[in-house]
Formats: C-alpha cells, sequence, structure tokens
C-alpha cells in the first residue's frame, strides 16, 4: 500500500493497481471510457487525464492518464487541474456523434452521455460535417449504429481479446475506423451480448429488447439469478407494462463477475411466451380438451391428493418449490425428475465434493487457474460462462511474464504484446472439437470412456498410489505424461468435467486427478458442470434417496404430481407413455405448454423465475436466491405457492435449511422477510419509475393499491432508501452522475472486488475431507451393433425453457445428427440428406471431421428427436422421401470442423 | 433590554405598516376577468391542454423517448416505443391522464422533438373522469403546432425511411471502411 | 313597545338569530373582501353580489359525504366539532348587545367568557387526536399549546379593564365607560387582547393548527361534510364574538362616541355595537389578508416572553394607580 495524495485528499492505494481504477476505489469521480475493470488498461480514449506533479513546491506539474500510471508512494495529482483537458478531449470526441440520444436504445444509461455531462462539455462548437457510416447486421442479438462510436475500441478488446471472438475487429483508420464484422453476417461468439454492457455508447444495442423497448429507469427490477443453466449467473431482470423485457448482468464476482452468456441475455423470451400457461385447467379424460377451472378449486384439489399421490421433482424448480412438492406428498414418494443415470451422476458429483480433497472451483478460481484439464465437456455449450473464464485462464501464463518483467498486471496491450500468444495450457479431451479447442495446448478426440482412461491415467502418473490404467497407445501416453507435467508443474491446476457427457467414469477419474494434485495442504481445483439451474439442489434434497424417476415410472401408484418438468425429456417417450397411461389422475404444474401437461387432469399455471422467488442451486453447491421481479397475473403462481397453504416462500426456505446438513446457510441468503431499511423495503422501480399514474388509467382511472410481495424484503414501488445507502439486497447500480451500468464500482469494496453489502450465495456443500481416496479406474466400455451415441449440446436450443424464447429460436435448429464424413459415405449420405436414426424418425445430418469414425453425435433436447430414447449405440440408415424441416439450419451450428459441402 | 423592547416595537410597528399597505388595495382596479361571461385572452405559450405535433412533413413527431413520462412530475404520462419497418420510432400507444396532469409543463421542455406541446385550451372539464385519459388519436393533431420547421429525424444520424445514412444535415456520405486512404 | 329584558324569549331568538345569520354571512363577507384586498372579485355569483354564497356552501357540506375515516376514535371524532359551536355560543350568551338586549346578564360575565372559550380547545384537541392521523394529531397539539398559552395573558391583560370597572359584569363594565374608553387607560392590556384574541380564535396569522402549507389541514384534516362545517362555523362564531368583546371591553359597547345617541336607546346601542362589531371583523379579515404566519417557536416565545410580561407590567400599573387614586 502507498499513500497518494489527489486533490488535497489522502488515499491509501494499491500500487499494483493503475490510478484510475485506485481513484475510482475510493469513489472518487474521474471519467474514463477504454479501461474495463476485467480488461485492464490501454490508455486509447485520453479521457481519464489527471496532473502529476513531481514534489510538494510543483505547482505545474505534468499530464498523465490516471489508468497508465502506477500510484507512486507520496504521489501528489489533481483531477480537478485536468479538468479542461478532458472537457477538450470530450468536445472532440463528440464532434461526430449523432443526435441520437432520444431514438438511442443506450439514452439513459449511457456512459458517454454521463462523461460527457462530468467532465463539462455541454454546447457544441464544432460546426463542420458529421463522419457517417453504415451498419451491419449482426444477427438476431445485437443491433449495430456505427455513427455512434467513439473509437474507444472497448468493443474489440472484450470480443476478441477477452471472448475470443475471430469474426469482429477495427476497420479502416483514423476518423474513419469501424468496429464491426468482416462480412455482415450474425456475430459467432456466445457472449456477444456483453458487447451491450461493454460498449460506452450505444453502437452496440440489445435487439431483443429494442423491440419492446423501454428506458433503464422504467424497468422494474430485482436481483435475481439465471435459469438457463447450472452455473447460475446473476442477472437483473427488468419489467415493464407486466412483460419481462430484457435481462443484464449482475455483478457477483465468484460467479459471473461483469459477463453472461447470451443464453441467459436472451433466452427469457419464453416468460412472455403466447404458450404460457396463464390459466388452471382441468380435464377429465386424457384426451378431452382442458376446461376452465376455478384457482381456489384447483388449488384445493392439489392439496386433496396430499398423501396419496407420488411427487416428481424437478432440476429447473426452485429448491422450495420441490420442497413443497416433497412435503405434499411425503418423502418416500417423492421422486428426483432427471434421467436415472443423470441422478446417478448428480449424486456422484456431489459424493466427489463431499469426499474428495478438492477445492471446488468457482469462476474466479477458474480465471486464476495455470493450467487446466477439461474432461469430456463441450463447455461453451453447456456451462458457458465456464468456457469464458476458461479462456481468460489462458491468459495468466501472459501476466506471470508480466510480474518476471517487472510490468504492472493491468497494461492490457504490453502484456499481450510480451507474451506473443503464447498461453497457460489447456487440455481439452471431448467427443468431438469444441469452441475451446483454439486456446488449447492440446485437443484430444476420444470417446467419453477413452478420455476417463487417460485421466484415471493421469491421476496415476501424479500420484503412483492412484489406480493405474493398462493398454494406453504411444499416442495417448506421452499425452497423459503432457498433461501430468503442467498439472505438477502448475502452481493453481483446475479439473473441468460433468455430467454432460453421460459417463460416470469421466466423473471418478476428474475426482482422481484432483485427489492427485492434493499435497496435503493446497487443494487442486475441481469443477464439475450439472445440466440445469438446481440440478444439484434437486439431487441434494433427494438425501440419497433411492427414488429415480425410474421408479417412479414404474411405482404402480394412480396419482402422480408433476412439477415443473416435462417428463418426454427425462426419459424414452414409451415409458411415459405408458406411465400417463396406466395413471388415474396426473396433475402438472408449470409455467409452459408441453406434451407432459397436454396429458394432465389438472394443469396449474405455474411462474417463472421472473415471477417468483426461490432458491437455486448451482454447479459448485452455492445455493443463491432469486427474487421474484413483477407480480405474475393472477392466477399464475409460484410452484412453492400452490402446494403449500399460506406459506411465505422463506418460510419454506427455513424449513429446507432445517432439513439438510449446513442447510442453515440458505438462512443467510435474505436478509430475513422483515427486512426494511429505514422503515421500508427495498424498492423494485428506481426513483425516476414514470408513468406511475397513466400505465394502467385506460383500464380504470381510478389506480389500483400498488402489488403487494406477501413474501417481504422487496416491494413493487419506488419508495425506499436508494441503494448508495444500503445495498444489502442490490438491485440496480445507480449513483449520481453515474446511469450506466458503470455506477457498479461505487457499490464495490475496490474497483473489480467483491460488492459492498450484497451476498454472494452461501455453499451447501462443506468439501473439507482431507484425505486421499481413490475410485476404481474401472471403465465400461461401450458395446453393440451400430453407432456410439455422442450426446451434442447446444448453447442455443438444448435447454427446455429457453428454446422456448423468440431470440433464442432465430439461433438454434432442429435436431440433427452429426457423422464423420467417412461414415457418411459409408452410408451414402450427402449434406442435404435425412438420417433415419433406430425406432426415431429422420432428422438431418451434420458432416463433422471431429466425430470418430463409428460414432455419432446426436443433439441433445432440440426439436424432433427425445434424446432419452437412444440407448448407448444407435442403428442408422439413409431416410427416403427426405425433405429437410423448415427449422434446420446448420449455418447456426458454429463448429470448426464443419463440412459444408 | 432596551433593544429587545425596541425590536418588538418594530415588529409590531411593521404589521400595522403591512396592514396599512394591505388596506389600500381595497381601493385597486380589481384584476379579475369574469369568465365565461369575458374570454380572457390566452397567451399562446399557455400551458394548458397537451397535443402531439408532425413535423413538416406529416410525419408523427414523437419518437417514444419517454423524457416526457419521466419528467412528469405526477408520472401520468404512459407510452411504448415501437418502430416501423425502416427504424423510425414511434409510441405504440401514448396515454396521458389528465385527471393527474397539473399542466406543469415539464414533458414540453423535456421533448427533444418539439413533439408534445401544451396549448392555451384550458376549458378539459369533464362529467367522467374515465373521459379524462387520453389516447394518442386524441392527443395528435395534424399540425406542427407552435414550431412549425423542426424535423428531429432531418437532424438525427439514424436512418429512416427516405433518408439514409449521411443524408441528414451537416453529415458526410457514409465511409468506406476498407478504405484506409486519409 | 314592549319592554327588552334580557333574557326574555324574544331576546334569545333574536341574539341566537343575530349571531347564526352573521357567522353564516361572514363566510362570504370574508372571501368577498379578501378579494378586494388583494384585487380580485371574490364570489360574486351567488345572488346579488354572491350574497348568497354562504347558502351555496352550506348546500355543498351539507350533501358531501359525511365520512369517518375507520382508523379514527369514532365518539370523540363526532363530538370534537360540536364544542366549538356550542362553546362559542354559549360565550356569546352574557355579550351586551345594547341596553336590555342580551341572553344572560351574569354578574362573573366575563369568567363565563373565557370558561366556555377554554372549552373551544377541547374541540381542536379531540378532533386532532380521534383523527389517528399525523398531520392531525400535529395540528391538535399545537392548537391545545397555542390556546392554553394564550388563554394565560389573555385573561391577565382584562383584569386592568376589571381593575377599572369594578366589575366582572360585562353590562357593568360598558357601563363604566360612559366617562371614557377603556382604550385610553388600557391600550397596552387591549394590544395584548387583540393579538391574544387573535391566538385563541385560530384566525390568522396565529392558523398554526390547520398550518396548512405544513400540515395539510390540520386537526380537522380528516374532517369532511357538515362535521367539517361545524368546525368552520365554530370558527367564524369566534370571529364574531371576539370583535363584540373588544367593543364591550374597550371601545364602550353599545355607549355613543361623543354622545352621538341615535334614536331611543335600544336603537343607539344597537346601531353603534353593529358599527363598533363590523368594524372588528373587517379588522380581522385585514389582518388575514395581510399578515404572515409566524413558526410555532415563534409564536410561543412571543406569548411567553412579550405578551406575558407586557400584561403582567400592565396588570401592575393599573392595580397602582387606581390604588393610589382610592387612598
Amino acid at each position: 500500500m502507498v499513500k497518494i495524495t489527489v486533490d488535497g485528499k489522502v488515499f491509501e492505494v494499491d500500487p499494483n493497481n493503475n490510478l484510475l481504477q485506485e481513484i475510482l476505489s475510493q469513489q472518487e469521480d474521474l471519467p474514463y471510457f477504454c479501461w474495463h475493470p476485467a480488461m485492464g488498461s490501454v490508455g486509447s480514449c485520453r479521457q481519464c487525464a489527471i496532473i502529476e506533479y513531481a514534489n510538494d513546491e510543483d505547482q505545474r506539474g505534468r499530464q498523465v492518464m490516471a489508468c497508465m500510471t502506477s500510484p507512486r508512494e507520496g504521489g501528489r495529482y489533481s483531477i480537478a487541474a485536468a479538468a479542461k483537458f478532458r472537457a477538450q478531449a470530450i468536445e472532440s470526441i463528440m464532434t461526430k456523434h449523432p443526435h441520437d440520444c432520444p431514438v438511442c436504445e443506450e439514452g439513459g444509461e449511457c456512459h458517454l452521455q454521463d462523461m460527457t455531462v462530468m467532465s463539462g462539455h455541454t454546447y457544441r462548437r464544432y460546426d463542420g460535417k458529421k463522419v457517417t457510416h453504415t451498419n451491419q447486421y449482426l444477427g438476431p442479438f445485437i443491433g449495430h449504429e456505427m455513427n455512434r462510436c467513439i473509437t474507444c475500441y472497448r468493443c474489440v478488446r472484450y470480443y476478441k481479446d477477452y471472448a475470443g471472438g475471430k469474426d469482429f475487429g477495427p476497420q479502416a483508420s483514423h476518423n474513419h475506423t469501424y468496429f464491426g464484422r468482416f462480412q455482415e453476417g450474425p456475430l459467432e461468439s456466445e457472449f456477444s451480448g456483453n458487447l451491450v454492457e461493454v460498449c460506452p455508447t450505444g453502437v452496440f444495442t440489445d435487439k431483443v429488447f429494442s423491440k419492446h423497448y423501454s428506458r433503464k429507469w422504467d424497468l422494474q427490477t430485482a436481483p435475481s439469478v439465471c435459469a438457463a443453466c447450472g452455473v447460475g449467473c446473476n442477472i437483473t431482470p427488468g419489467e415493464r407494462y407486466g412483460t419481462l423485457r430484457r435481462v443484464v448482468n449482475r455483478f457477483n464476482h465468484e460467479v459471473n463477475g461483469y459477463f453472461i452468456c447470451d443464453k441467459g441475455r436472451f433466452g427469457t423470451g419464453y416468460v412472455n411466451s403466447d404458450e404460457r400457461i396463464r390459466v388452471a385447467m382441468t380435464r377429465t379424460t386424457r384426451d378431452a380438451n382442458p376446461v376452465l377451472t376455478d384457482p381456489a378449486a384447483a388449488k384445493a384439489q392439489l392439496l386433496s391428493l396430499k398423501g396419496k399421490a407420488i411427487g416428481i421433482g424437478s432440476p429447473r424448480a426452485s429448491l422450495e418449490s420441490n420442497y413443497a412438492l416433497r412435503e405434499l406428498v411425503g418423502a418416500e414418494n417423492f421422486y428426483a425428475g432427471v434421467s436415472d443415470v443423470e441422478f446417478g451422476l448428480l449424486n456422484q458429483v456431489l459424493d466427489i465434493y463431499q469426499n474428495r480433497p478438492v477445492n471446488i472451483a468457482n469462476i474466479k478460481d477458474i480465471e486464476d487457474s495455470d493450467a487446466v484439464l477439461i474432461l469430456g465437456e463441450d463447455l461453451t455449450n453447456t456451462a458457458a460462462r465456464l468456457a469464458l473464464a476458461v479462456r481468460q485462464s489462458a491468459k495468466n501464463l501472459a501476466k506471470e511474464l508480466a510480474e518476471q518483467a517487472k510490468f504492472p498486471a493491468w497494461h492490457d496491450a504490453a502484456i499481450r504484446q510480451l507474451a506473443m500468444g503464447r498461453k497457460s495450457p489447456v487440455y481439452i479431451l471431448a467427443g468431438h472439437a469444441t469452441r475451446l479447442d483454439d486456446i488449447a495446448k492440446k485437443v484430444h478426440i476420444a470417446s467419453a470412456q477413452d478420455s476417463a482412461r487417460i485421466g484415471f491415467a493421469v491421476a496415476h502418473a501424479l500420484d503412483a498410489s492412484a489406480p493405474a490404467v493398462s493398454g494406453l497407445s504411444e499416442a495417448e501416453q506421452a499425452l497423459v505424461d503432457s498433461i501430468a507435467a503442467d498439472l505438477k508443474a502448475a502452481k493453481r491446476p483446475l479439473i473441468i468435467s460433468g455430467t454432460s457427457s453421460l459417463e460416470p467414469a469421466l466423473l471418478n477419474a476428474a475426482a482422481n486427478i484432483a485427489t492427485a494434485l492434493f499435497d496435503g495442504d493446497k487443494k487442486a481445483n475441481l469443477a464439475l458442470t450439472v445440466p440445469e439451474a438446481n440440478s444439484l439442489g434437486l439431487a441434494l434434497l433427494m438425501q440419497g434417496s433411492s427414488n429415480t424417476l425410474g421408479k417412479a415410472l414404474s411405482s404402480g401408484k394412480k396419482t402422480a404430481i408433476v412439477l415443473e418438468n416435462d417428463l418426454y425429456r427425462r426419459a424414452p417417450s414409451a415409458q411415459v407413455d405408458a406411465f400417463i397411461e396406466s395413471l388415474d389422475y396426473l396433475a402438472v404444474l408449470d409455467s409452459l405448454q408441453h406434451p407432459t401437461g397436454e396429458a394432465a387432469n389438472l394443469v396449474l399455471p405455474a411462474a417463472t423465475f421472473a415471477e417468483s422467488s426461490g432458491t437455486f442451486v448451482n454447479y459448485e453447491g452455492r445455493a443463491q436466491y432469486f427474487y421474484s421481479v413483477f407480480k405474475p397475473v393472477a392466477p399464475i403462481l409460484a410452484s412453492c405457492k400452490w402446494l403449500t397453504e399460506g406459506k411465505k416462500t422463506q418460510e419454506i426456505t427455513a424449513q429446507i435449511a432445517a432439513l439438510l446438513p449446513n442447510g442453515e446457510v440458505l438462512n443467510k441468503l435474505t436478509p430475513g422477510p422483515d427486512f426494511t431499511v429505514a422503515g421500508m423495503r427495498v424498492p423494485r422501480q428506481q426513483h425516476r419509475y414514470s408513468g406511475r399514474t397513466a400505465m394502467r388509467a385506460h383500464i380504470n382511472v381510478h389506480e389500483p393499491k400498488q402489488e403487494q410481495d406477501e413474501d417481504g424484503i422487496l416491494a413493487y414501488s419506488m419508495e425506499g432508501v436508494p441503494a448508495l445507502k444500503d445495498s444489502t439486497v442490490f438491485n440496480t447500480p445507480w449513483a449520481p452522475g453515474w446511469n450506466s451500468n458503470q455506477a457498479l464500482f461505487k457499490f464495490e469494496t475496490a474497483v473489480g472486488g467483491p460488492l459492498k453489502q450484497a451476498t454472494v450465495g452461501e455453499h451447501l456443500i462443506v468439501a473439507n475431507a482431507s484425505s486421499k481416496s481413490w475410485y476404481a479406474a474401472d471403465v465400461q466400455q461401450v458395446s453393440g451393433a451400430g453407432y456410439r451415441v455422442v450426446p451434442l449440446y447446444h448453447l442455443f436450443g438444448s435447454e427446455e425453457l429457453t428454446a422456448r424464447s423468440e431470440a433464442i429460436q432465430a439461433k438454434a435448429t432442429s435436431a440433427y445428427v452429426a457423422l464423420n464424413p467417412a461414415d457418411a459415405e459409408k452410408l451414402g449420405l450427402g449434406v442435404t440428406d435425412g438420417v433415419q436414426v433406430q425406432h426415431n424418425g429422420s432428422v438431418p445430418v451434420l458432416l463433422r471431421d471431429s466425430i470418430l469414425p463409428g460414432s455419432v453425435g446426436i443433439s441433445v433436447g432440440l426439436k424432433g428427436l427425445n434424446f432419452q430414447n437412444m440407448s448407448a449405440t444407435v442403428e442408422l440408415n439413409k431416410a427416403n422421401d427426405w425433405q429437410t424441416p423448415k427449422d434446420w439450419r446448420s449455418s447456426n451450428i458454429i463448429v470448426s470442423d464443419k463440412r459444408d459441402i | 433590554m432596551l433593544k429587545a423592547i425596541g425590536k418588538q416595537l418594530y415588529v409590531l410597528w411593521s404589521q400595522v405598516v403591512t396592514l396599512a399597505l394591505v388596506f389600500t388595495h381595497l381601493f385597486k382596479k380589481k384584476d379579475t376577468v369574469e369568465y365565461p361571461d369575458v374570454m380572457p385572452y390566452m397567451f399562446p405559450r399557455w400551458r394548458g391542454r397537451i397535443i402531439l405535433t408532425r413535423d413538416p412533413d406529416g410525419e408523427e413527431r414523437c419518437v417514444a423517448c419517454n423524457l416526457c413520462a419521466v419528467a412528469c412530475p405526477v408520472d401520468c404520462i404512459a407510452l411504448q416505443k415501437t418502430e416501423d419497418e425502416n427504424g423510425r420510432w414511434y409510441p405504440e400507444f401514448f396515454r396521458i391522464n389528465f385527471s393527474r396532469c397539473i399542466m406543469c409543463g415539464f414533458c414540453e421542455e423535456a421533448c427533444p422533438t418539439h413533439a408534445i406541446q401544451l396549448t392555451p385550451d384550458f376549458e378539459m372539464a369533464e362529467y367522467v373522469r374515465q373521459d379524462m385519459v387520453w389516447e394518442k388519436q386524441h392527443l395528435l393533431i395534424s399540425g406542427t403546432g407552435k414550431y412549425h420547421d423542426y424535423n428531429f429525424y432531418k437532424i438525427a444520424g439514424k436512418a429512416i425511411g427516405g433518408k439514409g445514412k449521411g443524408e441528414a444535415r451537416n453529415e458526410l456520405p457514409p465511409v468506406d471502411r476498407r478504405s484506409l486512404l486519409p | 313597545m314592549f319592554e327588552f329584558v334580557v333574557g326574555s324569549p324574544l331576546n334569545i331568538a333574536f341574539v341566537l338569530g343575530v349571531v347564526l345569520v352573521s357567522a353564516a354571512m361572514l363566510i362570504w363577507v370574508e372571501r368577498r373582501f379578501l378579494g378586494f384586498f388583494s384585487e380580485r372579485l371574490g364570489p360574486n355569483r351567488v345572488g346579488p353580489f354572491g350574497i348568497l354564497q354562504s347558502l351555496a356552501d352550506v348546500g355543498k357540506l351539507i350533501t358531501k359525504e359525511d365520512w369517518t375515516p375507520p382508523f379514527a376514535d369514532k365518539p370523540s371524532f363526532i363530538i370534537a366539532p360540536i364544542i366549538i359551536p356550542v362553546a362559542m355560543l354559549l360565550s356569546f350568551a352574557v355579550v351586551p348587545l345594547a341596553p336590555g338586549v342580551g341572553v344572560m346578564d351574569l354578574n362573573i360575565g366575563l369568567l363565563w367568557v373565557f370558561a366556555m372559550a377554554g372549552l373551544g380547545a377541547y374541540s381542536a384537541m379531540l378532533g386532532g387526536l380521534a383523527s389517528n392521523n399525523k398531520f392531525s394529531l400535529l395540528g391538535g397539539l399545537r392548537a391545545a399549546g397555542q390556546m392554553i398559552s394564550y388563554e394565560v395573558f389573555m385573561g391577565i391583560s382584562i383584569l386592568g379593564v376589571v381593575i377599572l370597572g369594578d366589575s366582572f359584569n360585562l353590562r357593568e363594565i360598558v357601563e363604566a365607560q360612559r366617562d371614557g374608553w377603556f382604550i385610553v387607560p388600557q391600550f397596552v392590556g387591549f394590544v395584548v387582547f387583540l393579538i391574544a384574541g387573535l391566538a385563541e380564535t385560530k384566525r390568522w396569522p396565529f392558523d398554526l393548527a390547520e398550518g396548512e402549507s405544513e400540515i395539510i389541514s390540520g386537526y380537522n384534516t380528516e374532517y369532511s361534510g357538515m362535521k367539517f362545517g361545524l368546525f368552520f362555523v365554530g370558527e367564524y362564531i369566534g370571529m364574531f364574538l371576539l370583535s363584540a368583546l373588544i367593543p364591550v371591553l374597550f371601545f364602550g359597547g353599545w355607549l355613543a362616541p361623543f354622545g352621538w345617541e341615535i334614536g331611543p336607546p335600544i336603537v343607539s346601542g344597537l346601531i353603534w355595537m353593529t358599527i363598533k362589531t363590523s368594524f372588528w371583523i373587517l379588522f380581522f379579515i385585514l389582518v388575514r389578508a395581510a399578515l404572515v404566519r409566524p413558526r410555532y417557536d415563534q409564536l410561543m416565545n412571543y406569548g411567553w416572553l412579550v405578551m406575558l410580561p407586557l400584561s403582567l407590567i400592565n396588570l401592575l400599573i393599573t392595580g397602582a394607580v387606581v390604588l393610589y387614586q382610592g387612598s
């Protein structure tokens, strides 16, 4: 720590950070554009100019850019003295900025607006002509309005340097500089949505949001958690006039930092979908048309099933909803709503986390790792945010080199030059090429079983006491040695695996490697991905019970309640058909229509994550509470409210806390239902929220009472204490003069660091095993006629709910199989042909070089094929009378090894 | 002590002077205009009934930027942005609840396109309160209102139907991004 | 002609009629004059010159929804507005309008006036408490504090008059002024009485109990319809009472100045009493139009630090002079 003086104020600052960051950390206002806390400094915008004085006598000083300066012990600086320069700099920037603010989606949360006001440039003196640019079509997510660009380069630094995108960059020169794709077309990166938040002005805007646009101050928001995958990124969804309008990132330094993936950002359209179940319905027979029923009667009917029915839980429903169902039907009648294989894998994940000496890696751990081994996961498609983090970990070598060369760590451009493309080792063992291959030291395409064997061998190479495997080929053995050497040399090694390969041995192998790396003191990082938002929560709630879905389907009970689950995605179609046929009465609670609901005798409209509160447990066993953003239109209710009689959500949470080991941490997720600040609840609406007395006036000029939230803490209101005073429940960053999301630093303990007050979630799983134990190196090789099935996941489309969003559908495709060109040739298939999958109808084929001969990649969750119907191997035939489905869009499948012709 | 007494006497005296001054107003000419027997002269900038105007080309001036709504101290304006096929923003609905409106004119001041204007019409009483809620079709007039020449989209950089990039006032033609020439 | 006797039914009816009609008319008079003072016309639409405005107001108040808030304390909420007009009317019983005209001739008349006027404080206090509303409570507290404080020096200020008139009987006090109005020896007492009287009736500029710019409408915030109307009427009766008391105590009551008798004593008395009362009514309206409301602490400071010493000194000197003259 060094002591500096800024405009007479004395601060203790960290000399390893740049001056801009440290000045902001002290809550001082200093304009900036190009610097970003996650991306370091390049010093291109000339906005953070300050005056540095040589000593106490120096009156004149010299001008430096704060973001390119290290704080110096005893240094004396002045922000105020450089005000004129900053005003001039921004005046130059603004000479070509169009008169667009009223018709710009960024207006009102624009960093450029804030900085212009802050630096004091108020009147346009330049009367020359403005430079203009044409725009590009950048796909269904991102709008492009190049005229507004101020050439800060943040987009390129994010898209190319940070997120590894290859189809976007700067073009032309001087004041013609252009940022866009080289060819017009959709952005390929799965993280393109962050451009909206990274761009300080309105060049890149949220196209989905723009369709039903609302100003930032008009959005009703609440702290929420993304329900689209098992990572559990923190998000802030915004609502206006009863529909969900957009999702933005909510900072949580341990989970998602400043960025989220496009599925989370653009995949919430299903909340407003026409396919929502909005009324309670009954059906006398399976095929009858549903009849509208009174919600109160429907609830009474549901509760009357207490003790009589079996309940099937859901990995996408909150902990509270699952628990409420468990209470209603009794623990012995409560079944896990996931496929049997997946349930086994989830229990295995829990076992590894609890009983092996590993450190469960969060995003920060992943970003800090200096050697990574990915075992059988297509991270970008199964846990996208982790892929972005792995990409950062590859840059740790550059940081290390910088440290050796005594370069400050924030000096982004210099460090990149220094590394010259050298990266920390990342090994990927997968069934096909992945989107992370470009940063990998070695990509090894192998079946999940073979990858597991390599994994076990690596563990054995690291620690001789680990079980060994035999029969590795020479190439495999070389790979094992290389991986083992890199992991051993690393200070913070990381193993990533997960459930998506559906191979238990892979998890065991990952656990063994992590165990082998444990030296009695420092635990190796281990991250095991899980498929859905609350997969681990459901597994924890099952408490080791053997009530698998398979048992539920063959239990012989005549009454069943299915919670937020489409059974046809969890088990083979025939098995589910038989189960439903055997039932006398089926009750389904869900938010969207699906085949299971269409066969139900009682259908209850359940709230989505945006309209309900509850707890999700993510891949690390981190429990996170999400608050409802807006009140669902009656009779839609949160599932846990349907299933209980007048209980507050937190009361159910408290019951779960009492049930689970280490469950008491759940009570720390919220400040309690009676929480108020200065006697008021935390407002969901900003203080500038408009239209309160007119938005419902066309229905009735007499204004209704404000919606009440019986769960407490937050209020559907604009009344309350601003977050600057108390951010225990942190909603939307805003500070005077900082209307954009850049206001976040005002709420961080230090820039980039944890938030001052808000929770980061709590670990439900205690990982304090400290003795080594090994899983046997047993790998069950697949046998059987036909092609070996490799599951193919898609960020856009594989997940059940987000796939129902319009924006995601534009980037998704229908089901398909991927084959090695050699195999395709054997089957006589061309790229336009269809494939008859054994017992399952026909789907299009995609030729991929990286699919091993003898294997077939089969899309998971995409429309047109139930992956659960697949056995370990399937027979394939060329389809007769083939017609390409209209939803088939192979251009949306972005892989490097695709053969288009 | 004496000072305090003096002050009190002065305070009392000042009240007496005030009384005398106000009393003289009894004999002054009264300002009241006896509406409705006599129609008062309404100044053009009087803040009465709110209208939405059109630009000189006859298109809706409102771009649904929401600034009027946020400026409104009683929150009586609600609107929703939508856009036509050429990217021009306009309000899908625009509602003013006149039973809440206090005719402060902040909306007019906030409006960046001169779309929303207050007019000298003040006779807006209704027998049914629901009739005080005005929608866009009630608010939108076919003229330009008080400001005749302003056309926002002629100045903004955004391309709309009939105006491409670089065709707004004071703009250069779009640059060729493939060129590195100075 | 029949004899006028104080307390005869006809007399009572006459006084009650005069008071109620005047109080009602005052509503119009006040608004009209307030208009004139601020260069407006005031209400001039209902009847000739708007003279029937009060009728229209009463009509409006009666037909308005008579609402009792569910959170209010019902009994006291209803009693509160009744107290003030009743107390004010009872005070008026002892005010001598002319020889032989009046409701009561009480030997402790002045004490009666104070006793009854003191009851008026309950009206605002109860109204403020019963409304169960923060603004009302503040208004009620202010009213109580203000009225109790100013009653003290109001009482002391007229003790000089009592000493000079040698009686608490208002008729005897009037008769005692045949040789000269008490305004001359009791000028200080008059000033204190005038100011305290304004505060006592909660008239402008001492309307802190209502203080609409700070506490909406103070103790009567929750009142509507005729319950509010009663507060309203009570205030005007109070103003009328004060305007009649000042001439009685300091300006010779019904006695004609300079012996300008007009007709028989009763007629002359009524005419002069009317003239003097009207003058003070107009004066109070002028005060309302002209003066600004002090802060509550200023009001209290003024009362206890200026008015109280002043009235005590006045009492002391008056007593000393009378003792000196008597010895």
